[in-house]
């Protein structure tokens, strides 16, 4: 039996980091559900049990059904027929056993029926799944957007809507249109205010919508006449019951078939106000945006865990010049170096995860009680840095879910060409993960500030006091190196106080700054349990020192006026 | 109408991993290199019931098993399943049990539960092969049974309609409640274990499997949740509890002996197939006497 949980020790690895004792307690509020709900954790080992078991569960539908349907849901896809989107059969039968497996609405409080799981957990189980086929990854996880309606909507909407979440329906974010992409300040879907009925009516079209007949969905329209930018929109709830959303077409795209990506056209749609006018994009699409791009972020972990297993499994049994190909050191550096970058990766994505799950454990019991002036310290500094690794966890993910699904096909030679093998599904589907939800170059536009105002230079140093192993301070060494050239680059591109040069390295000290911050937690990691990450972490600091050295020459030798040969 | 539905379960040595050292040297199952597991087709069968249970509303699935004080991990994955409760028969002389004694003593079993409308169970376990247990439970507890069922397609009015899997095809049938059913492995394969479910039942234990923790001195974790949360106490039945005949149960009660094992390759490549009237069952055992294959 395929599990996908408990093949790979380092998932449960990161669920027993230290933080999620402090984690569990505030999502459990002191676990004071234990008498009132026969699910409910008694103390932190009970809740760390059940999340463990929730994961095996998870493990085991993406080990024997997910991956089993991801080949035939990639070939036959979802259709559009009348207005609707019939999903590939493959689709349904994931869709029905994960809704029988309670595995929906998990972060959502029991009262409606939720499973109350910390976002840390729940990422998990979004990682698995699209290991198995990131496609249906999407439609399944884009549950967590009723985080935002559970954040932002009143009472009313919260007893109405999210018992229909937690129960299996599935949810979709309707913000991209034709004009308004990578900027959404431009959307143009109109939202009138109906007297007669009392209601919203949204008119317009929206494009790209992932899973864009879901039952209910988070629209993002204008609703101030007349205005231009993003302080005219607000964000509305359609629910597909009352119908007046049509989807025109399914677009033909290069990966992820399995998850349909929709034109909507929207009649008359009655729609609700979700939290308050004019503040759609500039507070509630921005906290369902970092909510998405966590899900990327874990969606391009699996993807770089399938590579891994695809590569590894191959290069074992492939053999040329009379032995197995792994055994070649051309080989085994490619197989060794995505390891690497997953390891990193995801321990990025669940550090950055548990930073997600304390402030906003804490924003929740604000919204029952006053903070203590301690606990509002804590959620604090646990939002700016969860702020701050969320374009990091988001976009470097992405990219090595990319570099990963290449090497993979290399590793598979020309096999790795023909469709028959998973590595090509592998490689469509990681695609796409370092464009949406905001592409790697708008992960660095959300990061730079963090560079240049030192708050990963100050993380950073901070995780210098560790203690690592004794037979690991040769890393510490290496990295503390790395972290000085990381400052001495940001600097000289401060002191010469041109924006275009800082747009244009930008790219560069992200980079820089999340190796650093990947080659800490490896160090950490690695100290906790040599037996899973000390390999990784001699290869990835091999890697990031070089990836560190090679921006540091470009930005030391690189000057303001050559960027009249770049331009067009 | 609300349904009582009695799943029958058996834990067994997962054959599918079978290896060198999957038999002892003495010819008896080396049970460490082989995990135990839920019974296959027993899964189908318990699918089947959760099937009925959601489409009729009030109606409970109770799990019934019987094996040594571990195998209540049955029980448990049942109730992450979606089934009410369970028994477990337990008692050492249940041991060395054949498909008579089996079924002996779930028939006693399923007198004492006392009410059911269904019986169902896998066609046959993994172990054994046999596909005996089901039709031997209907016929010592003088009820119909249908065999082989790939679907249950209506229950009303105190009668049953399955489709169920024949030679070539598919027939379907109609029977009275209450009914024994045996499932095939072609039936809908079991839902997953529920997030919730496992969360409420994940301590559930015998109370063999609770003495197995505390035999020590260790004490029970969450021990008074035993108290407050009787669902956690999966009930163990003795040979006495069921008003069990000993005689009639485990070794004792096996007409079945095991003279000695040995590894074959099935080479015949032709199959014949018999009819069920009296000269063809009984021109097979003149066969079957006469190359000592029984007998």
């Amino acid at each position: 039996m395929a599990n996908f949980y408990t093949e790979h020790p380092e998932l449960k690895f990161h669920l027993n980091n230290p933080l999620m004792e402090r984690i569990c307690q505030l999502k459990e509020r002191d676990y004071r559900d234990k008498d009132e709900f026969d699910y409910a954790p008694q103390d932190y080992s009970d809740a760390i049990d059940s999340y463990d078991k929730v994961l095996e569960i998870t493990g085991e539908i993406t080990g024997e059904v997910i991956a089993a349907n991801a080949e035939g849901v990639d070939e036959e896809g979802p259709h559009c027929a009348n207005g609707r989107v019939e999903y590939a059969s493959g689709t349904k039968a994931n869709l029905d056993a994960m809704v029988k497996a309670g595995l929906n609405g998990m972060t959502m409080p029991r009262r409606y029926g939720g499973l109350n799981f910390p976002i840390t957990p729940y990422t998990m189980c979004a990682e698995i799944v699209a290991q198995a086929d990131a496609g249906f990854g999407n439609i399944w996880s884009l549950q967590d957007c009723i985080e935002t309606l559970y954040e932002f909507g009143n009472e009313d909407q919260h007893s109405r809507f999210i018992p229909r979440i937690c129960a299996g329906e599935t949810m979709s974010m309707d913000l991209t249109e034709p004009d308004a992409g990578s900027d959404l300040q431009s959307v143009m879907l109109k939202a009138t205010y109906d007297e007669a009925n009392n209601c919203w009516r949204l008119n317009g079209v929206k494009r790209f919508i992932t899973n864009g007949d879901a039952h209910l969905h988070l629209v993002l329209a204008r609703s101030e006449e007349g205005t231009h930018d993003g302080r005219g929109l607000s964000m509305f709830i359609y629910d597909k019951n009352d119908g007046g959303v049509d989807v025109r077409r399914i677009e033909n795209k290069l990966g992820i078939h399995g998850s349909p990506t929709c034109e909507l056209v929207y009649k008359n749609a009655k729609a609700e106000l979700c939290g308050e006018r004019k503040l759609g994009l500039i507070k509630y699409v921005m906290a369902l945006m970092n909510g998405a791009r966590l899900g990327i972020a874990a969606q391009s972990v699996g993807l770089s865990q399938a590579a891994y297993n695809e590569a590894l499994a191959y290069a074992k049994d492939r053999k040329q010049f009379g032995k197995a190909i792994i055994e070649f050191p051309a080989v085994y550096d490619m197989l060794a170096t995505i390891k690497a970058k997953l390891d990193a990766g995801r321990a990025l994505l669940y550090q950055t995860a548990r930073y997600v799950d304390i402030y906003k454990a804490l924003d929740d019991i604000a919204r029952e009680r006053k903070l203590t002036p301690e606990e509002r310290q804590e959620q604090k500094k646990y939002a700016k840095l969860a702020d701050s690794f969320t374009p990091l966890a988001k976009g470097m993910n992405s990219e090595y879910a990319n570099q990963n699904a290449y090497d993979c096909i290399q590793v598979h030679g020309g096999s790795g060409f023909m469709m028959e093998y998973a590595c090509q599904r592998i490689y469509r589907d990681a695609r796409i993960t370092s464009i949406y939800e905001g592409t790697t170059q708008l992960q660095t536009v959300a990061a730079i500030r963090y560079v240049t105002n030192g708050a990963y230079a100050a993380t950073l140093h901070e995780y210098e006091l560790i203690p690592c192993a004794p037979e690991f301070e040769g890393y510490m060494n290496r990295i503390k190196d790395m972290t000085r050239k990381l400052e001495a680059c940001t600097n000289a591109v401060k002191e010469a106080m041109n924006q275009e040069l800082l747009d244009f390295v930008a790219r560069r000290l992200y980079e820089m700054s999340a190796v650093c911050v990947m080659s800490h937690l490896l160090l950490q990691d690695a100290t906790k349990a040599p037996e899973l990450f000390a390999q990784s972490l001699n290869v990835y600091v091999n890697y990031a020192e070089s990836e560190v050295e090679k921006h540091f020459n470009f930005i030391r030798k690189f000057s303001a006026e050559e960027l009249l040969n770049y331009r067009k | 109408m609300s349904l009582k539905i009695v799943v029958l379960a058996k834990q067994v040595p997962d054959t599918r991993c079978v290896g060198k050292d999957a038999m002892n040297a003495d010819g008896t199952i080396n049970r460490s290199a082989l995990p135990a597991i839920f019974n296959p087709e027993d899964l189908n069968a318990l699918e089947q019931a959760l099937r009925l249970k959601d489409a009729h509303p009030g109606s409970t699935v109770t799990m019934l098993t019987m094996g040594p004080g571990r195998a209540a991990e049955i029980i448990r994955e049942g109730l992450y399943r979606g089934a009410d409760n369970g028994y477990l028969l337990t008692d050492r002389a249940f041991a060395g049990a054949d498909t008579l004694a089996t079924s002996y003593a779930l028939a006693t079993a399923i007198r004492k539960i006392g009410e059911y409308d269904i019986i169902v169970g896998g066609r046959q376990a993994i172990d054994g092969d046999t596909a005996q247990v089901g039709p031997q439970v209907a016929e010592k507890l003088g009820l119909p049974q249908i065999t082989y069922v790939e679907e249950i397609q209506e229950v009303k009015d105190g009668r049953i309609r399955v489709k169920r899997h024949i030679d070539g095809g598919v027939e379907t049938v109609e029977g009275p409640l209450p009914i024994v059913l045996t499932v095939n492995g072609s039936a809908a394969p079991c839902r997953p274990r529920n997030a919730k479910l496992v969360q409420k039942y994940k301590r559930a234990m015998g109370a063999q499997e609770k003495a197995a923790i505390t035999k020590d001195g260790a004490e029970l974790p969450y021990a008074s949740l035993y108290e407050s949360r009787p669902y956690l106490n999966i009930t163990e039945w003795s040979v006495a509890d069921v008003n069990g005949d000993t005689k009639q149960c485990g070794l004792s009660g096996s007409p079945t002996k095991v003279k000695k094992i040995e590894n074959i390759i099935f080479q015949a490549k032709e199959s014949k197939t018999i009819t069920g009237s009296d000269a063809d069952v009984e021109n097979l055992i003149v066969e079957l006497l006469a190359n000592h294959t029984i007998g």
